[in-house]
């Protein structure tokens, strides 16, 4: 059962089209990243669903429950949408102790303060916040505010977690931290989550599924690895991954006969490739990940010999930047390396990790082997 | 096919339905609505009865028939042989007066703003915080001080101090009419240019007058061509806001002209409501409303176009201050005497009038504390008692704190909410009518918002009752003209809330009412708070605005000061004024204390 669904979802800001009829559903214990841009619509999907926002047209159902309807008119107001959501700036209100701010869902179902403190106190103890019961936000620090923001959804045990951006606002130490918390967070509850980030490694890390969005369209929504090797778009190629994919522009020439793989063409230099099957003289864009690329003694099949312009070690990795004439290249080698800016190396780009955009449509093409 | 089309009426229904329900709606639908009876409806209403013949009009003219609808009143006062008299005089009188009080206050606060933001002048905090003053006491507080300096014996009454010393008895000029109204008004409004001008210079980022010293520029220089232009903006809005105010200045023109026949709009409407004239009085309030509209206009405009180069904004930046050098004491001295004249010596000067037992003799002997605490001698003043025991003051007092504290509060929850529809509605349609139509009575003068209030609300309308002389009455019309101050401090307040605060207690399950009283208003108090004694202090010493509503039954402290002027018992009208400069003075230090600006 899918525990969120939403069909043809549109929203016009004016004369803005943020999200321009998307459709997607969240199975039951799956962690759903919305992966995109500033400005792509993803918040505006979350607000939605969330029932701060109204939809200008389309439907969602929350556990099979019609929540929004722009047809029958129907729409359920994000307090009886059995929801929970933590915000980008923790929303924490200043003028409420931690306590009171975790307690303030059930103060407003009406649970008895009994029952009030064993939930809060058992929260409490699961996001380790003991002993912080009467500090007030401003007092706390920002991963401190942010746990207790996770405990004010929590303790209302809501149906769906919406995340927008939680981890925005840490530093990148704790960010790493908050990221394993939150994963171990979902495990345990298996709470079905949709979160929003513009950070592709969230996306990449604690995702079972991620919609890559661009302008209000979903352009790709799988699993985090197909995501990553097989982009279904120029864009969602660009846009996962770091450091940046890297492009070659080319037109498709007919291999050797017999082996039937496509070449292509470009700079009157062929690249071999894995595909089959693609008419000749098709104009396409040639892709591969920096981490692909490998460096070779001897020019041979597939290599090509370029120019060291930059090179920035990061401890266990290095990053190459190289050139050969106008093409640029980014190379991630797994090692530390001599090689100095200036020098000419050769480079190998292995068929079967290049991979084949039409460059009108932008899209991928599909490769039959 | 009918079927379908029911049912398509049904969804648009049911989707108005859930677009209203949004409580943000809701608020701006209803403030509308409030806003359609306390602004608009009067004003249709003034507009309405500028046409019509009133009962007092029969002695103007013979075919006059009270109810109908006639363009006589337009014609009397457009084209007739009173049009010079009363139109084209007081206008010319409220524009010559209105340019020469901006031009003045112009130049003393521009200057005041420089000293004490951006040179070693010492005591700069303090002299800051003093230089405020002489707009936060009433603006007619300067003009009873004068007449009781220089108060000749040509128009009858006591004479001044200066007369009394000197036994020279001043020219009209000097005693009454332009020269005191723009001299005393200058000194009521520079604090405003001062206030607006430093906060402008005092954002500037000085490393923008710094990179210009690295390139190699002279102090004045830069001053010139690098600090000024970036004040322009302020500098013109402070003429132009400062222009409209002293438009609709009413207490110290008709103190300080009318003796001398020197009227202005403000003082002509007044003139002609009581003597039953009323339309006259609204027509020339429309043209006051006019005349204020369009000039702010064009300061909205101005400021809209030059806001692109507006580098002032957001946190203070450390100033590099220009050493006066010698000239330090010298400016020193100017400032404090400035200060002193325009807040010392009219206190002073009241309270030593107030201690006068016979008026216009200033001489020791004849001090006395009658006028504060005497139990009331038939000799003097009707035999009324002094003003800390006499009921009808003490009354008038509670009426004017009563109407204080009403106004504040109610125009302060309405902030509130015209904050909450304003930000939470942000860029529709609807929040930006609601925030500018709570502009409109801004644009009003206070003299004519009163007006508005008499020409609606004299005469029983369907289910209102006539509200003139009702305590309601005076109070609506101080809520309704602080509006644009309390929205604004709401909006502002709501700024800085935000709305995830409010969304998240959504989320948690809190409907609409839980969430206003649990969150916003909890989180917004405060701010509001110090919009109420702003508010508390504006209609503690408000008199042109209600000058034309107030009854005897509820007479404020303000207009006991009007009449017992008047009557000519100065001694009573300057002990008052006094009663006011302390609650407002003490007001202003405690909204100080919480952390608000002044008022502006």
């Amino acid at each position: 059962m899918a525990v969120v669904e939403v069909r043809n979802l549109t929203k016009v800001f004016g004369e803005v089209l943020a999200v321009d009829g998307i459709s997607f559903a969240v199975e039951e214990s799956n962690f759903l990243i919305l992966l995109g841009p500033s400005g792509c619509g993803k918040t505006t999907i979350l607000r939605m669903i969330a029932g701060l926002e109204i939809p200008t047209s389309g439907e969602i159902y929350i556990k099979d429950r019609l929540v929004f309807s722009s047809k029958k008119g129907i729409f359920v107001p994000a307090r009886k949408r059995g929801v929970g959501l933590v915000f980008q700036s923790y929303a924490l209100w200043p003028h409420m102790t931690v306590f009171e701010n975790i307690a303030f869902g059930l103060k407003v179902k009406r649970l008895k303060p009994s029952d009030i403190k064993e939930k809060v106190e058992k929260v409490l103890d699961f996001m380790k916040l003991e002993g912080m019961t009467n500090r007030y936000p401003q007092e706390m620090s920002g991963g401190q505010q942010q746990r207790v923001a996770l405990a004010r959804m929590l303790v209302s045990a809501p149906d769906i977690f919406l995340m927008d951006e939680p981890l925005s606002n840490l530093d990148a130490k704790l960010r790493l931290e908050m990221r394993a918390d939150i994963k171990n967070l979902h495990r345990e509850t298996g709470a079905t989550t949709v979160y929003v980030t513009h950070d592709q490694v969230e996306g990449m890390t604690m995702a079972s599924e991620i919609a890559v969005l661009n302008h209000g369209i979903i352009e790709q929504l799988e699993q985090p690895k197909k995501v990553y090797h097989l982009p279904s778009s120029l864009f969602v190629a660009d846009f996962i991954g770091s450091p940046t994919i890297n492009k070659i522009e080319g037109i498709t020439a007919l291999a050797e006969e017999g082996e039937g793989i496509v070449e292509i063409e470009f700079e009157n230099m062929l690249l071999a490739t894995s595909y089959r099957q693609i008419s000749p003289g098709r104009k396409v864009m040639a892709a591969i990940r920096p981490e692909n690329i490998s460096l070779v003694t001897a020019p041979g099949k597939n290599t090509l010999q370029v120019q060291v312009n930059t090179v920035l070690p990061a401890g266990a990795e290095t990053i190459l930047q190289v050139s050969h004439s106008k093409l640029q290249f980014n190379i991630l080698l797994t090692r530390e390396t001599d090689l100095e800016v200036g020098e000419k190396i050769n480079i190998y780009l292995p068929p079967e990790k290049i991979l084949i955009f039409d460059r009108e449509s932008a899209e991928l093409l599909p490769n039959i082997s | 096919m009918v079927q379908g089309e029911k049912e398509d009426i049904r969804i648009k229904f049911s989707r108005l339905r859930n677009y209203i329900r949004q409580p943000h709606i809701i608020i701006s639908l209803v403030l509308l609505l409030l806003l359609l009876f306390i602004v608009l409806i009067p004003f249709i209403k003034m507009v309405k009865d500028s046409f019509i013949w009133h009962f007092g009009d029969t002695r103007l003219s013979r075919s006059a028939r009270p109810g109908s609808f006639t363009i006589f009143h337009w014609r009397r006062i457009l084209a007739s042989q009173i049009t010079r008299n009363v139109l084209l005089r007081p206008l010319l009188n409220s524009l010559s007066t209105a340019l020469g009080v901006s031009f003045f206050a112009l130049i003393i606060g521009a200057l005041l703003a420089w000293l004490l933001t951006r040179t070693d002048l010492p005591f700069r905090r303090l002299l800051a915080t003093l230089a405020v003053l002489p707009y936060v006491i009433p603006s007619y507080i300067h003009a009873l001080a004068w007449l009781t300096l220089f108060k000749n014996d040509r128009i009858g009454g006591a004479v001044g101090i200066f007369q009394y010393f000197f036994n020279l008895s001043p020219p009209n000029w000097l005693s009454y009419g332009y020269f005191p109204i723009v001299l005393t008004l200058s000194i009521h409004y520079f604090p405003y240019t001062f206030l607006l001008l430093s906060a402008s210079l005092s954002s500037i980022d000085s490393r923008l007058e710094e990179s210009g010293e690295i390139l190699g520029a002279t102090r004045s220089y830069i001053l010139r061509r690098i600090t000024f232009p970036l004040v322009i903006p302020a500098l013109l809005s402070s003429f132009i806001l400062t222009f409209s105010r002293a438009l609709g200045i009413f207490g110290t023109p008709y103190f300080l002209g009318s003796p001398v026949r020197f009227f202005t709009l403000s003082t002509q409407i007044y003139s002609s409501i009581t003597n039953r004239i009323p339309a006259a009085g609204y027509i020339l309030a429309l043209m006051l409303v006019a005349i204020s509209s369009t000039v702010i206009y064009i300061n909205q405009r101005i400021i809209g176009r030059r806001k692109g180069f507006v580098t002032i904004a957001g946190k203070g930046f450390r100033a590099s201050l220009t050493p006066l050098g010698r000239l330090k004491y010298p400016a020193l001295f100017l400032v404090v005497a400035l200060l002193i004249i325009s807040v010392l010596l009219p206190l002073v000067l009241l309270v030593w009038q107030t201690l006068t037992l016979y008026p216009g003799d200033y001489s020791l002997d004849n001090l006395s504390l009658l006028f504060w605490i005497g139990r009331g001698n038939t000799e003097f003043a009707e035999g009324e008692a002094g003003i800390l025991r006499n009921p009808a003051i003490i009354k008038a007092a509670w009426n004017s704190i009563k109407l204080a504290l009403t106004a504040a509060v109610l125009s302060g929850f309405i902030g509130i909410f015209i904050g909450y529809a304003v930000v939470k509605g942000r860029n529709t349609k609807l929040a930006n009518s609601v925030e500018q139509i709570f502009f409109l009575p801004y644009l009003v003068p206070g003299i004519a918002f009163g007006a508005l209030y008499l020409s609606l609300f004299t005469h029983r309308i369907g289910p209102i009752p006539a509200l003139y002389g009702t305590f309601f009455l005076v109070a609506l019309v101080c809520i309704a003209k602080n509006l644009p101050f309390t929205g604004r401090a709401g909006i502002t307040a709501m700024l800085q809330i935000g709305n995830e605060l409010e969304e998240a207690s959504e989320i948690a399950g809190a409907r609409w009412s839980t969430r206003f009283r649990r969150i916003i208003l909890p989180l917004s108090i405060r701010g509001a708070l110090a919009g109420f004694i702003l508010v508390f202090i504006t209609v503690m010493r408000e008199l042109s605005l209600i000058i034309l509503l107030v009854t005897p039954k509820t007479r404020t402290l303000t207009t006991m000061t009007f009449r017992y002027q008047e009557q000519g018992y100065t001694q009573f009208s300057s002990a008052i004024s006094v009663l006011i400069v302390l609650i407002v003075v003490v007001g202003e230090l405690i909204s100080r204390k919480m952390g608000k600006k002044s008022i502006i």
